[in-house]
């Protein structure tokens, strides 16, 4: 079979490739492309060209948690948006605060976080959770019970534009800090 | 607290206080308590509303307040109120506690409020952090993930057939047609239900009927008779119709079922 014999021919076999993959495509993936006669190296360096290449183009190519997609640039989000008026259903606060805990404080179990919100844990909160592939179980607590420990997926990465957990906001950004108490 | 006289008519009543800001008309609770994700959320509320310092909450006044809430709370949606009694009852301790004589060295952490004040401001960076989650830009909302259609093809090669293989294939075909017979299977529009209301008129016409009369012979095809009779055990089984015989191999004998059965 033939292969690409310059950097330009194998771009475009990089481009071709990451527009019509529908997911994000990650290193490993991408030298299958060239039936391993390409090194991590050069392919990185051929990706970061890429990027630059579409630089003043309409999409950008991204790196996120399980590898690279090109997404439409954030100034036409709101063009496309009104392709489907029928906007994703926010989440409720609950959903969102065990979410929160999840990432933040992960693994834990139902019972930290009920001890952090105070309240007991709906089912139906992890289960939405765990219906859109942004948590899973991990393992058990070896405690009695061995109640389920929950994390946060590559997929809540991916679909937050993230590449790691240290990329969230940085969690002392949210607490105020400490001060004595008085008498 | 605001001390601050105040001259206020409402509804031709005076005001000298401050309204309770805390006071919830109580066909409004119920909204309220959508709005509250928990006791540690009302006592943020609480806090914050009154600017109350997170790091030196005025016990008593805070259990008071909440308290009403948990009462108004009680008597609307009990389900919802168990969490909010826990809390309560950490309230009236760490109240109770504060109460009692302090020995002249206290510690910092023997503050009976560290565990709440801890919990408290847990909470509210989790709050803050859900807030922040829910205001990133997503996929599936705010960022669009290209996907240009692309027509996978198959790459296995299909197998090459030449015209021998046709050919032997054709024999084959041919061959095993010899070996299988077709039978016409048609859909008998044949209703038991018909034949037992059918046998039911002849019996109530003659009385009793020997049972291999009851078979036309000549003019029904086998599934007819099976159908016939299989109408007659349904109207055996249904009681509707007395089968009797004398002796075996005597002939059998069909009547209306009379009465009582003997």
């Amino acid at each position: 079979m033939r292969e690409p014999d310059n950097i330009q021919e194998m771009k475009q076999v990089l481009e071709a490739a990451l527009l019509t993959a529908g997911m994000p495509l990650s290193l490993d993936d991408l030298l299958r492309l060239f039936a391993g006669k390409m090194e991590r190296t050069t392919l990185r360096m051929l990706l970061d060209e890429l990027k630059q290449d579409w630089a003043d183009q309409t999409l950008d190519l991204v790196q996120v948690a399980t590898g690279y997609r090109f997404q439409a640039k954030a100034q036409y989000s709101e063009f496309i948006a009104r392709l489907n008026p029928e906007r994703q259903p926010k989440y409720s606060r609950a959903v969102m605060e065990t979410l929160a805990i999840i990432a933040y404080r992960q693994p834990v179990t139902r019972g930290d976080i009920e001890q952090i919100r105070g309240v007991a844990v709906n089912p139906n909160v992890i289960r939405q959770l765990q219906e859109r592939e942004w948590i899973d179980v991990v393992g058990q607590r070896e405690v009695p019970g061995r109640p389920s420990l929950y994390a946060t997926t590559k997929y809540f990465l991916d679909d937050l534009n993230l590449r790691s957990l240290a990329e969230l906001p940085p969690f002392e950004e949210f607490t105020q800090s400490e001060i004595p108490l008085s008498e | 607290m605001i001390e601050s006289p105040i001259h206020a008519k409402i509804n031709g009543e005076t005001l000298n206080a401050l309204p309770q800001d805390l006071y919830i008309p109580p066909d409004a609770l119920e909204v309220y308590l959508e709005t509250f994700e928990g006791p540690l959320d009302l006592l943020l509320y609480l806090i914050r509303k009154h600017n109350l310092d997170i790091l030196d909450i005025p016990m008593a006044q805070l259990t008071v307040q909440y308290m009403g809430y948990v009462e108004k709370m009680k008597v609307i949606k009990l389900e919802l109120a168990a969490d909010y009694l826990l809390m309560s009852a950490m309230l009236i301790e760490i109240k109770s506690r504060m109460l009692l004589p302090k020995p002249t060295e206290v510690a910092e952490e023997d503050d009976p409020r560290a565990e709440l004040v801890r919990r408290l401001m847990e909470y509210e960076a989790i709050k803050l952090a859900a807030q922040r989650l829910d205001a990133m830009p997503m996929v599936g909302a705010e960022i669009q993930v290209a996907s240009a259609y692309f027509q996978h093809i198959s790459q296995v090669k299909p197998p090459e057939v030449g015209l021998d293989d046709l050919l032997e294939a054709w024999k084959n075909v041919l061959k095993r047609a010899k070996l299988n017979q077709h039978h016409q299977l048609g859909r008998a529009e044949l209703s038991v239900r018909e034949h037992m209301s059918q046998i039911l008129r002849r019996l109530s016409a003659e009385k009793m009927v020997e049972f291999s009369a009851l078979f036309d012979l000549d003019d029904a095809g086998i599934p007819k008779l099976v159908v016939h009779f299989l109408a007659i055990l349904e109207l055996a089984k249904e009681g509707l119709v007395r089968i009797t015989q004398q002796a075996a191999f005597s002939p059998i004998y069909l009547q209306l079922q009379t009465g009582e059965p003997e």
